[in-house]
């Protein structure tokens, strides 16, 4: 009887192949593990949340139905999609007209302008928090939602005429050129041919602005003292237990999952206009 | 559909350079004019200027006899198609060509019977719902086109739209482009870096260098009377041939040999005051193997032997390459020329070579010495130091 060895040889092409799958795994559990927990907290009840299970014993909704049960978190849910939906119109919108100037235009100063916005960006947040904090007392917008769009739009500004700038020089100048030669006015130019195809990175920009503005906690939570402008990450770290010994674990996670779910909607919808390569066929390629 | 007056045009930039100075030309009704040169001539700024594209600096523009310097392009009513196409690729090749009429405020049922029919022009209607990036190069170029024709603008502007095709579709679109506007008979600017494109496609060329025109005429008229040295290397193909030559006592010495002047060259030379020293140039094509000429013709002509260094046989032609002894021609227009074609051009580069075009029947052979034989009054002179042409008795 001839024993069959198995041939325990790979060749490169597969070792290269479960090398990249291991990575791979080990980045995805990396990234999704914390998520799955606190998923997975956000349905235990408070007497098994502390048992160390991935899977909980029991299933419970409790911690759903107490978050939205109480008139701060769904006020705080309200604040924060209609100051992030806010901050991200604005920005979006003043960012492409700028980007589109970068991109296009030669005027003086454009060197600065662009350097200045960097330099926005760059500015460590937390020692603005106190100037802002006196700043919007004077001024009355403490604890309003001008007194979030304001400083969000300020520094999502300079990510958004970044990101869309690079997307506007990948636009070919002789389309614009070629629809004022068909008879389009500059407005008619830049609505019908440069945007649309501007379009992705538009949507680009927008999802990361908004992930930006919704995320923020340093502002949410200095720029604000009340229910009236509190956003979701803020008006989190104001759960309490029933009880002073007691931790809101539950909620907490509950609340993260709910907050983590718009994102997730707003990146799987605008997924789809994101296509690379549209510009293709335009020019000889 | 009007003419086009070009009234002193010329381009400055706000540097200082100049790219295209006192360009003076009126284009017809319903004619095809090439602007040819090599790159950087401004060529393409001037077809930008009666585009609209760029502003004119000084002098003006006229077409169909109204001044346009200040109009803005969707105001002046013509058409353009560029060297990259342009198409939009958000749209399909319908959209693309219904384009300008949608902007027009054309109604919808006319916009579908004249992209539709301009579909059928260009060969392109099975196409009419794809974009353009599934299309080939070919089919961009005529979708480019078509977006050009459906509204019957009063002029064409072409910016080298055949330039990104290989060259077998640029043959067979040379024609298509040659017999569309011949069936429009719109008039149309052509810019183009492509002698054999200027040559074929043009009722008039137009020859600029360095922002100057050097000469405008039909193809023909260029090619046998070319005003300077600039426009002699530039029209033809192989390019004319250039070598020092001294004038004494009606004769031509240099290294093809002592060649008699005829009557009409000495007269010409003498209007001229001409200089003593001169480049001569003869077309490659005025050569042939002295062994196939005829008796008396030989006799009225010149012969000059040579050991042949290459020869491509072409099949219809032989092209034999000599080199000569001495010095080549030299001249600011010569080492333009030179440039932009490259080294690769042997007819203006390397110590004084000679090309010329011999009959598929000479017996001509690499390495052996050969007879060639050209006709004295054919020969141009030219100025060294201007580049005229000394030799020119046009208009």
């Amino acid at each position: 009887m001839v024993l069959e060895v198995p041939d325990r040889r790979m060749s490169p092409e597969a070792r290269r192949r479960a090398k990249w799958w291991f990575v791979n795994a080990v980045v995805v559990v990396y990234a999704l593990l914390p998520v799955l927990w606190i998923v997975s907290l956000s349905f235990k009840t408070k007497e098994t949340i502390t048992d160390g299970r991935l899977l909980p014993r029991e299933w419970t909704l409790e911690n759903y139905r107490a978050i939205f049960g109480t008139s701060d978190f769904v006020r705080a849910l309200v604040n924060s999609v209609g100051i992030a939906l806010i901050s991200t119109t604005i920005a979006v919108v003043l960012g492409t007209m700028a980007a589109y100037a970068i991109a296009r235009l030669d005027f003086p100063g454009k060197r600065a302008l662009v350097g200045v916005s960097l330099l926005i960006a760059m500015f460590p947040q937390v020692s603005l928090v106190s100037p802002l904090f006196e700043m919007e007392r004077g001024l009355g917008l403490f604890d309003t939602w001008p007194g979030l769009i304001l400083p969000y739009i300020t520094f999502a500004l300079p990510l958004a005429i970044y990101t869309l700038s690079a997307f506007f020089r990948e636009i070919p100048w002789e389309l614009e050129k070629a629809a004022k030669m068909d008879g389009a006015t500059p407005a008619q130019a830049f609505l019908k041919v440069i945007a649309p195809l501007a379009a992705p990175g538009v949507f680009t920009t927008a999802i990361l602005v908004f992930i930006f503005c919704w995320n923020d906690f340093l502002f949410a939570l200095s720029l604000t003292s009340t229910e009236r402008s509190r956003t979701v990450p803020a008006a989190m770290s104001f759960f309490s237990g029933s009880s002073q010994f007691e931790d809101p674990t539950g909620t907490t996670c509950a609340a993260a999952v709910v907050i983590s779910v718009p994102i997730i909607v707003f990146v799987l919808f605008f997924q789809r206009r994101i296509v690379a390569g549209l510009t293709s066929g335009a020019v000889k390629g | 559909m009007a003419e086009i007056v070009l009234d002193k045009v010329s381009k400055r930039y706000p540097d200082g350079a100049v790219a295209v100075r006192d360009v003076d030309v009126e284009i017809a009704d319903g004619e095809f004019v090439i602007l040819v040169g090599p790159s950087g001539c401004g060529k393409s700024t001037t077809l930008n200027m009666i585009a609209g594209l760029e502003d004119i600096t000084s002098g003006e523009l006229r077409i169909g006899g109204q001044r346009m310097n200040e109009r803005a392009p969707k105001d002046r009513d013509i058409a353009m198609v560029f060297q990259s196409y342009a198409l939009y690729p958000h749209m399909t090749v319908r959209e693309n060509m219904a384009f300008p009429l949608r902007l027009a405020k054309v109604d919808k049922e006319t916009v579908r019977r004249k992209v539709e029919e301009a579909a059928r022009v260009l060969d392109l209607t099975q196409h009419l719902d794809r974009r353009p990036a599934n299309l080939s190069g070919g089919q961009r170029q005529r979708v480019a086109m078509g977006r050009a024709i459906v509204r019957n603008p009063k002029a064409f502007l072409m910016d080298e739209p055949l330039s990104n095709l290989d060259a077998k579709l640029r043959v067979q679109m040379r024609t298509e482009v040659s017999r569309l506007q011949k069936k429009l008979g719109t008039t149309t600017v052509y810019v183009t870096h492509d002698q054999t494109e200027a040559m074929t496609l043009g009722d008039r060329v137009v020859v600029m260098r360095a922002g100057v025109v050097q000469q405008v005429g039909s193809p023909q008229f260029l090619y046998d009377h070319p005003a300077n040295l600039f426009v002699a290397g530039f029209i033809g193909s192989p390019s004319m041939n250039f070598v020092p030559a001294g004038v004494e006592e009606g004769v031509l010495r240099g290294p093809l040999g002592d060649i008699p002047l005829t009557d009409r060259v000495r007269r010409l030379l003498t209007e001229a005051k001409a200089p003593r020293e001169v480049i001569m140039g003869v077309r490659p094509e005025h050569f042939e193997d002295a062994a196939l000429v005829e008796e008396h013709a030989r006799a009225a002509g010149v012969v000059h032997r040579a050991q042949v260094d290459v020869l491509e046989s072409m099949g219809s032609d032989k092209y034999a390459y000599f080199s000569l002894g001495g010095e080549r021609a030299r001249s600011a227009e010569l080492e333009e020329l030179a440039a932009d074609v490259g080294i690769a051009d042997l007819s203006s580069s390397g110590a004084g070579s000679l090309v010329t075009r011999l009959s598929a029947a000479s017996g001509a052979r690499e390495g052996e010495p050969v007879e060639v034989w050209f006709d004295p009054d054919k020969v141009q002179l030219f100025d060294p130091s201007s580049g005229r042409n000394l030799t020119y008795s046009g208009d």
